[in-house]
């Protein structure tokens, strides 16, 4: 496939299967899933757990790769360069670097034994190995008030153990943004933060991404969240991709039955008690729906 | 540092603890100096003395040569803490890294180093130190030999337990993904966050060590006269229990006093430093 230049897609993911080898043969946890970002662009994986949201930000960042059970087939493309293709010396380069990761529970992704700056001048040194402490400061700095942290000075200094979940959250996004990643994975996170520094987080989130032009994985069960962060949604379900289309329009207008059940998963606050799902139902397994204009490049849209 | 400092003079109990050991090692130390009979540490023979029950000048009596028994416990501090520092240099070190390789790479190379761990760990310590000190001579390092022999697989199950739970923590996996090293994880990340277990079992070991090695050359298998050892003076000791009980009790005396305050000193960091067992 080529594509001019500006449109190649941050990331294109095309028919990946991953099985894992167990003793009783192979097991398939991905079916097969096509996804795509393009520049910029801030895309939602929805599903249940075990759906296998997670393993795809592990494939893409190469970790379940090196796993030695795993077996990963598909076109794994990040910004036009077959990921699968790459030295294991160049897709380490490519880690910290052009793409980053956040996790659910900001305190557990900072080591409790280092202060802020060292860990952030860890992470500086990935983009920039020559980078001395007295720079790694001011750049540090610099990007901790650019998450709105007010005191950056105060928080370089401390241990993550005696910041807030939420000032450590932001710390994170300050770091995964540092090297100005072209694509950002964001698996759940906040998660662990009550609702309230979620939502602020978020928004944070989200305004340093449009401004920095970062392409973002949204890993979510929130549908709420999703809704009002991403511009595109995938639906995924038990290793497939089962609805595709736009935040706008899979929202309003839901049209796999998963979908819908997830959709009504959700308890009103008018009330109503919480909602009854089925666990299994066959009609889950019903073809992919994509919705207008939402193609994979290069398949039939 | 200062707050543990403080923390460990205000409780009653860790604060003996701290006196006991800072008397046994400034003992061993400047036994030059607080001994009134250096000499007495070698092999010298002092019949017009021999035997004698505690009282001035011998505070705790002579030997059967009339070696004063005070200094004599002085100078066998000194091999004891030596041991254990030397023993304890050498086992943690090896302990913990097989431990932290075992725990964070997993699969074949747990599986290996954890059997070999265990084929260690399932000879009874004794005999296993006993059995190296029949093979070997019986001088002092052989007896460190025999003694880190047995006592590092406690390092390694310690840290691969550890591991293994560190490993399932965010920042391990945000600094494989941001591309560290395997090295890196293992030393810079998961090693720092073993520290405090590490540091507490280490100073609750230096008290069994010196009770291991006491026991080994209780046995006639540690250090070799005429160098004063507890564990030899209270096996010569013991032959004239009850009437010259000077000469097994003190020695004994010593032996606990090292132990207990090094278990009162581990226990109370273990504490500050807010490690489980």
């Amino acid at each position: 496939m080529t594509f001019p230049k500006a449109a190649i897609p941050t990331l294109r993911i095309d028919d990946l299967h991953l099985s894992f080898r167990t003793y009783t043969g192979l097991i398939e946890v991905l079916h097969g899933i096509s996804l795509h970002i393009r520049r910029g662009e801030r895309v939602a994986l929805v599903g249940e757990s075990g759906s296998g949201k997670s393993v795809t930000a592990r494939i893409i960042l190469g970790l379940l790769q090196m796993t030695r059970s795993a077996r990963v087939d598909g076109l794994l493309e990040f910004e036009g360069r077959n990921l699968s293709k790459l030295s294991a010396a160049e897709r380490h380069r490519l880690r910290g670097t052009r793409m980053s990761m956040i996790f659910q529970d900001p305190t557990s992704s900072l080591n409790p034994v280092y202060p802020v700056i060292t860990q952030f001048h860890e992470v500086l040194k990935r983009g920039e190995p020559a980078i001395n402490v007295e720079v790694a400061r001011e750049r540090a700095s610099a990007l901790l008030a650019e998450v709105f942290i007010p005191d950056p000075q105060r928080v370089l200094d401390s241990y993550p153990f005696q910041l807030s979940g939420g000032m450590n959250q932001r710390v994170m996004i300050a770091m995964a943004l540092a090297n100005e990643p072209a694509l950002l994975i964001a698996d759940e996170p906040g998660t662990a933060l009550d609702v309230t520094v979620q939502a602020q987080t978020l928004h944070l989130m989200r305004d340093l991404v449009v401004k920095h032009h970062t392409a973002v994985l949204f890993i979510s069960h929130n549908l709420g969240v999703v809704r009002e962060f991403a511009d595109r949604v995938y639906v995924i379900y038990k290793g497939r991709i089962v609805e595709h289309g736009t935040a706008a329009g899979l929202f309003d207008d839901p049209r796999h039955p998963y979908t819908r059940a997830l959709l009504d998963a959700i308890p009103r606050i008018t009330g109503g008690g919480i909602p009854e799902i089925r666990d299994a139902a066959e009609e889950y397994f019903a073809p992919m729906v994509v919705h207008e204009g939402c193609g994979e490049p290069g398949g039939a849209a | 540092m200062k707050r543990t400092a403080a923390i460990l003079i205000a409780n009653p109990l860790s604060a003996f603890g701290v006196l006991l050991i800072a008397a046994v090692v400034l003992g061993a130390v400047f036994a030059d100096f607080i001994a009134p009979f250096p000499e007495h540490r070698g092999a010298v023979v002092d019949f017009a003395n021999f035997n004698r029950a505690p009282g001035w000048p011998y505070i705790f009596g002579t030997d059967l040569v009339g070696r004063d028994l005070f200094s004599r416990i002085l100078y066998a501090y000194r091999i004891s803490l030596l041991l254990g520092v030397v023993v304890l240099a050498i086992a943690v070190p090896i302990g913990v890294t097989i431990g932290l390789f075992a725990g964070y790479l997993g699969g074949w190379a747990e599986y290996v180093l954890m059997r070999i761990t265990d084929v260690f760990l399932s000879i009874p310590p004794l005999v296993l130190a006993m059995s190296m000190m029949g093979l070997l001579e019986p001088t002092l390092t052989n007896g460190m030999l025999a003694v880190t022999a047995m006592w590092w697989p406690w390092y390694t199950r310690l840290v691969y337990n550890l591991t293994r739970g560190e490993k399932e923590e965010g920042y391990v996996l945000a600094a494989e993904i941001i591309g560290a090293s395997r090295l890196h994880v293992i030393f810079r990340e998961i090693l720092p966050n073993c520290v405090p277990s590490i540091l507490t079992k280490m100073t609750l070991d230096l008290g069994f060590v010196i009770l291991i090695a006491s026991s080994l050359s209780f046995l006639g298998l540690g250090v070799q006269p005429p160098t004063p050892d507890l564990g030899s003076m209270v096996a010569d000791g013991a032959k004239y229990l009850p009437d010259s009980w000077w000469l097994t009790v003190f020695p004994g005396l010593a032996i606990l006093v090292a132990v207990f305050g090094f278990n009162l000193l581990g226990d109370a960091l273990r504490e500050i430093l807010g490690v489980d067992q």
